[in-house]
C-alpha cells in the first residue's frame, strides 16, 4: 500500500494549499532571560490570544551576533509557554543555518504582509504570513461558532477561523476568544477576544458590557479602563487608530 | 435505579455537608431509601453531623479496595431507618477513590437506594470530581459573597463538561442553586449579594434559602441534621428545598431581615 499511492491505490493524504495567519516575533537581540520575561509580561496581557499559537521568528531586525542565536532555547521558551515556533524569516545564510539545524520552516520574507505594530516598541506584532501555496484555492466562508450554554468560570471558546456567537452570559473567569467578531447575547463578564490571528476589522458586541478584558487584534482594555463608557449596557467595541472603541448599540 | 445527588461548591465550609445531612434525612424521612457518602477523604466530618463517628468501622476506601463489603461499611442512622451512611477514611489519601471504584460502589448502592447524595469536597480536584461525576443533579451550595459565586460557576462549568452525563452525551446534570448562611441584614446592608443578585449571575434554578442561624452550630455540634429542627428557620428552609427537589412548588421563605411575629405569618404580611 505505501508504495503505490501513484499507481491507483487510495492516498493517505493530498497536499493543498492554505493560507494560515500566525504571528511573528520580530527579534532585536536574544537574551534567553529577557525573552522569557518579555514573554511572560506579553501572556499575562491577554493569556488566550497566545495559547497554542504557531509562531514565526522574524529576524528582519534582529542586531544580535549569530552565535547568540540560540533556536533551541528559544523554542524551548515558547513550547514552555504553550507557543509554537514553526518556522523563521529573514535573516543571513548563517541565521538560515541554525534554524534549519533546529528543524526549523525558512519562511520567504516576501511572503508576508506587515501590520503596523500594535505599539511603538511591541517586540511582539501580530500579522498574516501567507506560506506560499502550491494549489491556491479560494478561501470558502467560515460558519460562525454558536455556543448556547453559558460559558462558565474557567471555561474557554474558542473560534479558531471565523466568528464566535454566543447565546448566554459569559461569565467572570471565563474567556471567549475568535478569529473574526464575538457576539454575546446576553453579558460579557469574563475576557472577549476577537481577532486573535490579527483582523483589525474584528469587533464584539454585547447586551451588557461588564468584561474583565476586551481585545482586538492584540489591542486590549481592562476593566477599570472600560467602565467610563458604556458599561453595563448594550454596546459594541471596535479599533479605530489603534485603540479600542466602545458605542452603545443604539447608536451604531 | 437511585437518583444521584451530588452536593458541591467549589468554595470550602460554604455548607456543603450541613446541606448533605438535612437533604439526605429528608429525603428518607418521606420514606425513601437513601445513602449519603462522605467524599472528603482525610476530613471526614460528615459522621460526626450525623452523630454517627463512633460506629465507623469500615469506611468507603475499605470498600472501593475490597477489605470490606458495602453492607460492612454502610452505617444505618438510628433516627431515620431508610437512611444509611458510607463513611470516609480518615487515614487515606484522596487518590483512593478510584474512577472503577466508585463506579463499582455506585452502581451496587443504586440497586438498592432511591436516593444517592454524595457530599463532595471542597475545591476543584480529584476528589470533588469523583464526587459528581457519577450525578444525575447537582446542588451547587453558595453563600451570598463574590467569590462563593465564582466558584459555583466554576463548579457548574465543570458538571457541563466533566460529569458522566456530559461525556456520554445524555441529557445534562440537573442544577440547583441553594443559598446558604444567608443573612438578610447584611443584604440589607450592601454587606452581601442578594438572592437576586446571585440567580441572575449563576443563571440556575433556586433550589432554597437558607438563613444564617446559630441553631445549625449548635445542632451540628450535637450531631443533629437541621432539618429535624422542625422547629427552626434553618430546619424548616431544608425541609422546603427537599420538597422543591422532589418536585413540590414552595413559596420561598426567610428572604427579609425583620423577625416577623406570630400574625403577620399567619397572615402572610
Ligand atoms: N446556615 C448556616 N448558618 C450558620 N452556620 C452554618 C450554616 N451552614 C453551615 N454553617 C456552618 O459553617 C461551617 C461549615 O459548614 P460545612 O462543614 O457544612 O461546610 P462544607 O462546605 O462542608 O465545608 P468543607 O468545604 O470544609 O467540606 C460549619 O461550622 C457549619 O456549622
Ligand atoms: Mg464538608
Amino acid at each position: 500500500m505505501t508504495e503505490t499511492a501513484t499507481t491507483g491505490a487510495q492516498q493517505s493524504f493530498q497536499l493543498k494549499g492554505a493560507t494560515v495567519p500566525m504571528t511573528s516575533l520580530e527579534l532585536l537581540y536574544f537574551d534567553s532571560d529577557s525573552f522569557e520575561a518579555t514573554l511572560r509580561d506579553k501572556i499575562r496581557q491577554a493569556p488566550g490570544f497566545f495559547r497554542d499559537v504557531p509562531l514565526v521568528i522574524s529576524l528582519e531586525k534582529y542586531q544580535g551576533a549569530a552565535n547568540e542565536l540560540d533556536f533551541f532555547q528559544m523554542i524551548g521558551i515558547c513550547r514552555r509557554h504553550s507557543i509554537h515556533v514553526v518556522g523563521v524569516r529573514g535573516g543571513d545564510d548563517d541565521h538560515n543555518r541554525l534554524a534549519r539545524n533546529a528543524s526549523l520552516a525558512l519562511i520567504p520574507a516576501g511572503a508576508v504582509r506587515e501590520r503596523p505594530a500594535p505599539e511603538p516598541d511591541d517586540k511582539i506584532v501580530t500579522e498574516d504570513v501567507q506560506t506560499p501555496a502550491s494549489t491556491p484555492q479560494a478561501a470558502s466562508p467560515v460558519a460562525a461558532r454558536i455556543v448556547t450554554q453559558p460559558v462558565r468560570s474557567g471555561q474557554q471558546v474558542y473560534a479558531p477561523e471565523g466568528d464566535l456567537v454566543i447565546l448566554a452570559p459569559v461569565q467572570a473567569g471565563a474567556e471567549v476568544l475568535a478569529a473574526g467578531n464575538i457576539h454575546v447575547y446576553g453579558p460579557l463578564r469574563g475576557r472577549a477576544l476577537a481577532g486573535v490571528h490579527g483582523l483589525e476589522t474584528a469587533r464584539v458586541f454585547c447586551q451588557s458590557l461588564e468584561a474583565e478584558l476586551v481585545s482586538i487584534a492584540g489591542h486590549y482594555k481592562i476593566s477599570e479602563d472600560l467602565q467610563d463608557q458604556g458599561w453595563k449596557s448594550a454596546v459594541q467595541i471596535q479599533l479605530r487608530d489603534n485603540l479600542l472603541v466602545v458605542t452603545p448599540l443604539d447608536k451604531a | 435505579m437511585a437518583k444521584i445527588i451530588v452536593v458541591t461548591s467549589g468554595k470550602g465550609g460554604v455548607g456543603k455537608t450541613t446541606t448533605s445531612a438535612s437533604i439526605s434525612t429528608g429525603l428518607a424521612r418521606r420514606g425513601h431509601k437513601t445513602v449519603v457518602i462522605d467524599f472528603d477523604v482525610g476530613l471526614r466530618n460528615l459522621d460526626l453531623i450525623m452523630n454517627c463517628e463512633r460506629r465507623v468501622v469500615y469506611d468507603f476506601v475499605n470498600v472501593i479496595q475490597g477489605e470490606a463489603t458495602l453492607n460492612q461499611a454502610l452505617i444505618r442512622d438510628k433516627r431515620v431507618d431508610t437512611l444509611y451512611i458510607l463513611p470516609a477514611s480518615q487515614t487515606r489519601e484522596k487518590e483512593a477513590l478510584t474512577q472503577e471504584g466508585v463506579e463499582k460502589v455506585i452502581t451496587e448502592l443504586s440497586k438498592t437506594f432511591d436516593y444517592i447524595v454524595c457530599d463532595s469536597p471542597a475545591g476543584i480536584e480529584h476528589g470533588a470530581l469523583m464526587a459528581l461525576y457519577y450525578a444525575d443533579e447537582a446542588i451547587v451550595v453558595t453563600n451570598p459573597e463574590v467569590s462563593s459565586v465564582r466558584d459555583s460557576d466554576r463548579i457548574l462549568g465543570i458538571l457541563q463538561s466533566k460529569s458522566r452525563r456530559s461525556e456520554l452525551g445524555l441529557e445534562p446534570v440537573r442544577e440547583h442553586l441553594l443559598l446558604t448562611r444567608y443573612n438578610p441584614a447584611r443584604v440589607e446592608r450592601g454587606e452581601m449579594l442578594s438572592v437576586a443578585d446571585v440567580e441572575e449571575i449563576l443563571a440556575i434554578p433556586l433550589l432554597g434559602v437558607i438563613p444564617e442561624s446559630q441553631i445549625v452550630l449548635n445542632a451540628s455540634n450535637q450531631g443533629l441534621p437541621v432539618i429535624l429542627e422542625d422547629e427552626s428557620d434553618a430546619g424548616q428552609a431544608y425541609e422546603d428545598a427537599v420538597a422543591r427537589l422532589l418536585g413540590e412548588e414552595r413559596e420561598h421563605r426567610f428572604l427579609t431581615g425583620q423577625k416577623k411575629g406570630f400574625f403577620s405569618r399567619m397572615f402572610k404580611g
